[in-house]
C-alpha cells in the first residue's frame, strides 16, 4: 500500500525531533512543548467530531476540565500515580461524553454548537459546587506535585514529564489515524457529507455520532489530565469557556481533519498569546485577533491546508466557509478503504 | 564582581537543567542581579475576565520607569517584567516559570489573583524564588510556617472583618449580629475573622449566620430568615452582585440594622446604585487607601505627589481607579524593600528585608496606617479606617482600627 508508506519519513524525523528536544531545550521550553501535546490531542480528539464527523461542539474545554480534575483529585486525595490517572480520566471522560452526546447529538448544526456552548459554561460553576467541594477544591483548587521520572532515569521532571506525554500523543495518534482510515472513520465522513445516502448504506447514525461524541471526549479528557500533571493545578479559574474557543481556534488554525493540523493548532494556541503579549501590553486580545485573521486569510485551510497546497498546487483556493465539506483530494464514501488517504503528518 | 554572579547562574541553570536540585539557591548567589539592574517579574491579568486590575501592573511599571528617570535604587535601575498571565492558572504556571527559568528574575513581585497565585505558590517556595506582595486579599499568603517565601500585602479579608468585630464589640457590646456570606473560601475568611475576635462570645453575639452559593440566583431567602432571627447589626461579606440584592432587600423588608459592608463591594457603580444609592445610606466599610476623589485630601502632600507622578507617567489614565494607587504604593514599598537591601541582593536578604519592616508610611495610604512586617507577621496590612455611605460617598469616621496579627 504506497498511500501509507509515503508519509512515514517524515514523521519519523518528527519525531526524532521529538525526542531530541527533550535533552537540548531548557525546562521552561520542555513545559511549554508539553501543553503543545497535550492541547494537539485535545484539538485531535475535537477534529474527530468536527472535522470528520461534521459535528460542531463549543464545549470541548468542559471535558478537558473533567479529564483534568479527574487525574487532580486521584493524584492528591487517592494517591493514584500520574500515569495510572490517564486511563480513568479516559473512561469518566468517555462515559460523560457518551451520556451527554446521546440526547445533544440529536440537535443539528448550530443548536448542538449552542448546546455544548452551554456545557463549557456551566462546568466551572459546578466545580466551585459546595457538594463536590470536599473533593474539588472549591475556589481554590488542587495543587498536585509532579512526577518524578521512574526506574532512576537521570532526567529532570520536565523532560521525564514530556517524553512521558510525547509516548502517550504518539500512541493516541496511531490508534486514531488508524481508526480514521478504516471502516469507523469512513463512515464518519460519510455522516459528515451526506447523512441520508449513509443511512442508505447501513451506517447507524445516532449510534456512530454519540460513539464519536464519547471518543471525541476521551481524547480531550485525557489531554485535560497531561495538561493538569504538567501544570500542576487545577482550579475553576483555569476551564474558562475560553478553553473551548481556544481548542477551537486551534483546530481551525491547524486545519480539520489532519493530524498533523492538531499539532499545528496546538502550537499556535500556546504560543501566539505570548507573541500577541510581546507586541503590546496595553491590548494583547486585539493583536491576537489580528493575526488570527491573518492567517484566516492567509491560509484558509490552516497549516494543513497550506501542506497540502504545496503538494498539490492545483488544489487550492477553498474559502473556509467551505471547511466542514470535503477537502479536494479527500475520498468520496464510495471508495473502499484500502484507497483511503488521509491528509495526515 | 561582574563575571562571579554569571557564572553561578551559569552553574546553577545547568544543575537545574539536570534536575538535580530544584533551585539551590545559596548564600551569595543573585540570580536576576547585575551592578547596574536587578530584574524583577510579576504576572497581571492584563487580559481576560479580570483585565480591570491590569492597572495595577500598569501603574507599577510606570513608577519604576520614575524610579529610573531619577537613577535607579542603590546605583541600579528596576527592571519590572510584567507579563498577562489573562487571570488563567495554567498561563500564570507557564509564565511566571518563563520569568524565574528562561529571564532569570531575582524574585516575583504583585502577582495578581488567588487562584493564579496559588498555581505558583509551591513552585516558588521549592525554587527559593521569593514571591513577594501577592495582590489579593486572601489570608493564606500569610502563612509562613508553610511558605516562607510568599508574603502578602493588603488588609486580608481576615483582617477585615477582624476589624469590623472589634468596632461592633467597642461600641455595641450587646449586639446581635447576623451574618450572610459566600460559601467559598473568599466568604469563610470573614467568618473566621468575626470569630478570631468574638472568641467565646461567638454563639451569643451572633443571632444567624448564614451562607449563600454564588449559584442562587437570589439571597432573599436568607435575608428574611437574618431579620427574623432579631438581630440589630449585619455583616454583608458578599461579592458585588449578591450585595447589591442583599443591601436592597434589607431596605425592602424595613429591616434596619447597622450594616458592615466588605470593601470588596462597595463599587458605586457596580453595588450601590443597583441597590439603590439612598437604600444603602449608613452602611459601614473600611478603607486603607486615599480615595483620589475624597476632597479631606484636596491638599494633602502624598495625594499632590501621586496625581503629578500619574499626569506626568500616566497620562490620560483614570485617575479615580483605585487600582493606580494602589499600583503605586505597594510598588513604594517594594522600593524601600530594594533600598534597604543594601548591595546584598540575594533572595534570601530580599525576602529577610521584606520581613523586617517597620512602620513604614506610604503617602497614598490614609495618615495612620502604616506597612509592618517581621519573620512572624507575612500581612504587611492589618490596618482600617470605617467610612460610612451617606447617599454620595464614602465618609471616613473613627479611628485607626488594627486587626489581630498574622
Amino acid at each position: 500500500m504506497s498511500a501509507a508508506r509515503r508519509p512515514i519519513l517524515p514523521v519519523i524525523l518528527a519525531l526524532g525531533l521529538a525526542v531530541a528536544l527533550a535533552f537540548l531545550v531548557s525546562d521552561y521550553r520542555l513545559f511549554q512543548l508539553t501543553m503543545v501535546l497535550a492541547y494537539a490531542i485535545a484539538i485531535l480528539g475535537l477534529d474527530m467530531l468536527i472535522g470528520y464527523t461534521g459535528q460542531i461542539s463549543l464545549g470541548h474545554g468542559a471535558f478537558y476540565a473533567v479529564g483534568a480534575y479527574t487525574a487532580a483529585i486521584l493524584m492528591a486525595n487517592f494517591d493514584v500515580p500520574y500515569w495510572a490517572t490517564l486511563p480513568i480520566a479516559a473512561l469518566i471522560c468517555a462515559g460523560f461524553g457518551f451520556a451527554f452526546g446521546f440526547p445533544a447529538l440529536r440537535l443539528g448544526g448550530l443548536y448542538l454548537a449552542l448546546a455544548t456552548f452551554a456545557l463549557a459554561i456551566a462546568v466551572p460553576q459546578l466545580l466551585k459546587y459546595k457538594a463536590f467541594e470536599a473533593w474539588t477544591g472549591g475556589v481554590q483548587g488542587i495543587v498536585i506535585s509532579k512526577p518524578d521520572p521512574p526506574f532512576g532515569l537521570k532526567l529532570s521532571q520536565d523532560q521525564w514529564l514530556y517524553l512521558f506525554t510525547l509516548m502517550v500523543t504518539v500512541v493516541l495518534f496511531l490508534l486514531a489515524r488508524n481508526l480514521l482510515r478504516g471502516r469507523i472513520g469512513l463512515a464518519m465522513r460519510a455522516v459528515r457529507d451526506h447523512a441520508l445516502a449513509a443511512e442508505a448504506m447501513g451506517v447507524d447514525i445516532a449510534l456512530l455520532k454519540t460513539r464519536t461524541f464519547a471518543l471525541s471526549a476521551m481524547y480531550t479528557g485525557i489531554a485535560g489530565a497531561l495538561g493538569a500533571i504538567a501544570v500542576q493545578f487545577v482550579a475553576p479559574d483555569s476551564f474558562s469557556v475560553l478553553v473551548s474557543i481556544t481548542l477551537f481556534v486551534g483546530l481551525v488554525v491547524g486545519g480539520i481533519t489532519s493530524l498533523a493540523g492538531a499539532v499545528f493548532g496546538a502550537i499556535f494556541i500556546v504560543f501566539l498569546p505570548n507573541i500577541a503579549e510581546n507586541i503590546s501590553k496595553a491590548a494583547p486580545g486585539a493583536i491576537y485577533g489580528v493575526i488570527l485573521i491573518a492567517f484566516l486569510y492567509l491560509l484558509p485551510m490552516g497549516f494543513a491546508g497550506l501542506r497540502r497546497r504545496v503538494a498539490r498546487p492545483g488544489a487550492t483556493a477553498q474559502p473556509p466557509a467551505q471547511a466542514l465539506t470535503p477537502s479536494p483530494g479527500t475520498p468520496s464514501p464510495g471508495k473502499s478503504a484500502a484507497e483511503i488517504r488521509i491528509k495526515s503528518g | 564582581m561582574m563575571r562571579y554572579p554569571v557564572f553561578t547562574a551559569a552553574v546553577t541553570a545547568a544543575v537545574m537543567a539536570l534536575g538535580l536540585a530544584a533551585g539551590e539557591a545559596r548564600a551569595g548567589d543573585m540570580p536576576g542581579v547585575t551592578a547596574t539592574e536587578i530584574k524583577i517579574g510579576g504576572t497581571m491579568p492584563y487580559s481576560g475576565p479580570a483585565s480591570a486590575y491590569g492597572a495595577d501592573g500598569r501603574a507599577e511599571l510606570a513608577y519604576f520607569k520614575m524610579i529610573n528617570d531619577q537613577g535607579g535604587i542603590n546605583g541600579r535601575k528596576v527592571t519590572l517584567m510584567s507579563v498577562d498571565d489573562g487571570y488563567s492558572p495554567p498561563k500564570t504556571v507557564e509564565q511566571t516559570r518563563m520569568l524565574v527559568e528562561q529571564e532569570g528574575v531575582a524574585f516575583m513581585f504583585n502577582g495578581l489573583g488567588t487562584p493564579t497565585q496559588t498555581s505558583v505558590q509551591k513552585y516558588l517556595n521549592m525554587k527559593k524564588v521569593p514571591q513577594l506582595f501577592v495582590a489579593s486579599g486572601a489570608d493564606k499568603w500569610g502563612d509562613y510556617k508553610h511558605f516562607p517565601w510568599t508574603i502578602g500585602y493588603q488588609p486580608s479579608y481576615r483582617v477585615e472583618a477582624q476589624i469590623y468585630a472589634k468596632y461592633v464589640l467597642k461600641t455595641k457590646p450587646d449586639a446581635k449580629v447576623a451574618i450572610i456570606y459566600q460559601n467559598d473560601d473568599f466568604g469563610k475568611d470573614y467568618l473566621n475573622g468575626v470569630k478570631d475576635i468574638f472568641g467565646d462570645k461567638y454563639a451569643k453575639m451572633v443571632t444567624k449566620d448564614i451562607s449563600y452559593e454564588v449559584t442562587d440566583p437570589t439571597t432573599d431567602q436568607q435575608v428574611v430568615t437574618l431579620q427574623a432571627s432579631g438581630a440589630d447589626t449585619l455583616m454583608i461579606f458578599a461579592t458585588p452582585k449578591f450585595a447589591a440584592q442583599i443591601v436592597r432587600k434589607v431596605y425592602d423588608i424595613n429591616w434596619h440594622p447597622t450594616e458592615f459592608l466588605t470593601n470588596v463591594s462597595i463599587s458605586v457603580g457596580a453595588v450601590l446604585k443597583p441597590a439603590g444609592v439612598e437604600k444603602a445610606v449608613g452602611i459601614i466599610t473600611g478603607g486603607y487607601l486615599m480615595d483620589s476623589t475624597d476632597p479631606a485630601w484636596a491638599d494633602n502632600q502624598g495625594m499632590k505627589d501621586w496625581l503629578a507622578f500619574m499626569d506626568k507617567y500616566m497620562p490620560g489614565a483614570d485617575k479615580t481607579d483605585g487600582n493606580y494607587t494602589y499600583g503605586y504604593a505597594v510598588a513604594m514599598t517594594l522600593a524601600h524593600v530594594l533600598k534597604e537591601c543594601g548591595n546584598d541582593l540575594s533572595r534570601e536578604n530580599i525576602m529577610k528585608q521584606a520581613t523586617n519592616i517597620h512602620a513604614l508610611e506610604i503617602p497614598v495610604l490614609i495618615p495612620g496606617i502604616t506597612v509592618n512586617t517581621s519573620p512572624t507577621n507575612f500581612h504587611p496590612l492589618r490596618q482600617l479606617q470605617l467610612a460610612r455611605w451617606n447617599g454620595k460617598t464614602w465618609e471616613r469616621f473613627g479611628d485607626i482600627i488594627e486587626g489581630n496579627g498574622s
